[in-house]
């Protein structure tokens, strides 16, 4: 099994790249500060996880495929998405702990002349930064503590559960988000059901549960004055940034709470600026504070 | 007929099997194990806000064998999958697995909500969910990300000729 905790290969899914590029922009340029070498996919297919719900083999052998293709490449992967990360683990798991379920899904990956071996891993970003990198070297890399924002954390669902098959942190109470927001020297706040869903999985379904679900959430992150909520998750974040607009006037209220990336915030307390950051893509308004950054400069 | 008949259920419509075809699919396997404590509806966030959707009544109509009643249901699809009662289920059924295999079964019969069909096709085409528009694609050399791996379609496709549920696609591709 390859060791190299300091090169990856880089698994971006299919919704960061659809519209979630401020995610991809800011967290190459963390690790890559952070000594982290990312090499890329040398071709791609979605992970399962969206068509699990229709067919649980075309997500077992879609997840294999991709599992198989980093096998080639003797390197673990990274993946950015908590969804993708989640199945790809669940899968590896799962065929290297049950042999006859190996074969059978190996059966279908010969047909495209790939085969399955169970040498690598896979980990999400934020298991990378703890396990791989650790809190030293993401410490020692912060030249300018964010002591003046407070936070609020928002882990995302498949970086936790099913327990079983994920095996991080603890889903009941997570500390490792906690952990790398305080790194970072801004203080993260504790809230009402922090380990609650965004809601996304349920959009094109039934859009108004969805919705409710993302407006809880911000409810609750509203009552103890967050000044941002900090996600680590393409999917959680379009629930909250690209509908936090649209849920305060479906609903009436306002909330103007800024939805960064984990690599965002780590990346401003590494010295990088917001337009490195990428910045200028999140749609809710980050102005009030960027200002409070820069005049604590001073 | 009133709506307390149409509710009521009928000697006529249990499958005794359903439950033993459940089980022998992966997820499936701990359904009988049930004992309709309610933490996987008191913990669900989508039941919190859905007026319809309950994970122990989906259970409950499994184990009783009301087939026709659970696959056609639009609850069904309603599941975020967040693995919470999974989680906590103290009887260690996989409540969400097993509302997965539900979800598969409705599949095989041709209970398909669109986006499914959409994300499917889209993957046999270019190994991506969604199609990734050419701009974006344009705009990762100015932001100086790396060209975007490509997905094998003729290789994704060769893979996944086992699969069932594919051949829905067919009659969703030519509606659009």
């Amino acid at each position: 099994m390859s060791g190299n905790k300091n090169k990856y290969l880089m698994f971006l899914g299919c919704a960061i790249p659809y519209r979630v590029s401020a995610y991809e922009i800011s967290a190459r340029k963390m690790l890559q500060k952070l000594g982290v070498e990312l090499v890329e996919m040398p071709e791609f297919n979605c992970c399962g996880l969206p068509l699990d719900p229709v067919s649980h083999e075309m997500m077992l052998i879609l997840a294999a495929r991709n599992l198989a293709l980093a096998e080639q490449k003797g390197l673990n992967i990274i993946a950015l998405c908590p969804g993708c990360a989640g199945t790809l683990k669940k899968v590896n798991k799962m065929l290297k702990e049950d042999k006859a379920l190996r074969e059978e899904i190996n059966k279908h990956l010969k047909e495209a002349g790939l085969e399955f071996k169970g040498t690598i891993n896979a980990k999400h970003l934020m298991q990378v930064l703890i396990e791989d990198v650790g809190l030293e070297r993401i410490k020692n890399s912060v030249v300018k503590p964010l002591t003046m924002l407070k936070v609020a954390e928002h882990n995302g669902c498949h970086i936790l559960r099913p327990k079983e098959y994920i095996g991080f942190d603890d889903p009941e109470d997570p500390k490792t988000l906690k952990t790398l927001i305080e790194a970072t020297g801004a203080t993260c706040l504790d809230y009402m059901d922090e380990t609650e869903c965004c809601g996304a999985p349920s959009v094109g379904v039934s859009d108004k549960v969805a919705l409710q679900l993302a407006r809880d959430k911000l409810n609750h992150i509203k009552m103890v004055d967050a000044e941002a909520m900090i996600t680590i998750c393409p999917f959680c974040h379009i629930m909250y940034d690209t509908n936090e607009l649209r849920i305060e006037k479906m609903f009436n209220e306002t909330y103007g709470i800024p939805i960064l990336h984990y690599p965002q915030l780590l990346g401003l307390a590494m010295g990088m600026s917001p337009e490195e950051l990428a910045f200028n893509e999140l749609r809710v308004d980050v102005s009030k504070i960027l200002k409070k950054v820069v005049e604590s400069e001073n | 007929m009133s709506e307390t008949e149409e509710k009521r259920i009928k000697a006529s419509e249990l499958d005794p099997k359903f439950k033993y075809e459940i089980a022998k699919m992966h997820g499936g396997e701990k359904l009988m194990r049930c004992f309709q404590c309610g933490t996987c509806t008191s913990d669900c966030p989508v039941a919190r806000f859905s007026e319809t959707y309950r994970p122990r009544q989906i259970i409950r109509m499994a184990q009783l064998g009301l087939r026709e009643r659970v696959l056609g249901s639009d609850t069904l699809w309603l599941c975020a999958a967040c693995f919470t009662c999974t989680d906590r289920c103290p009887q260690d059924v996989e409540v969400a697995s097993v509302i997965r295999v539900l979800r598969n079964l409705a599949a095989e019969k041709g209970y398909i909500p669109q986006v499914f069909k959409e994300q499917a096709a889209s993957i046999l085409e270019s190994g991506y969910a969604y199609k990734i528009p050419e701009l974006r694609i344009k705009k990762r050399e100015t932001s100086g990300l790396p060209p975007l791996p490509k997905g094998n379609s003729e290789s994704i496709r060769k893979s996944l000729e086992c699969v069932g549920f594919l051949k829905f696609l067919e009659s969703s591709g030519e509606k659009k």
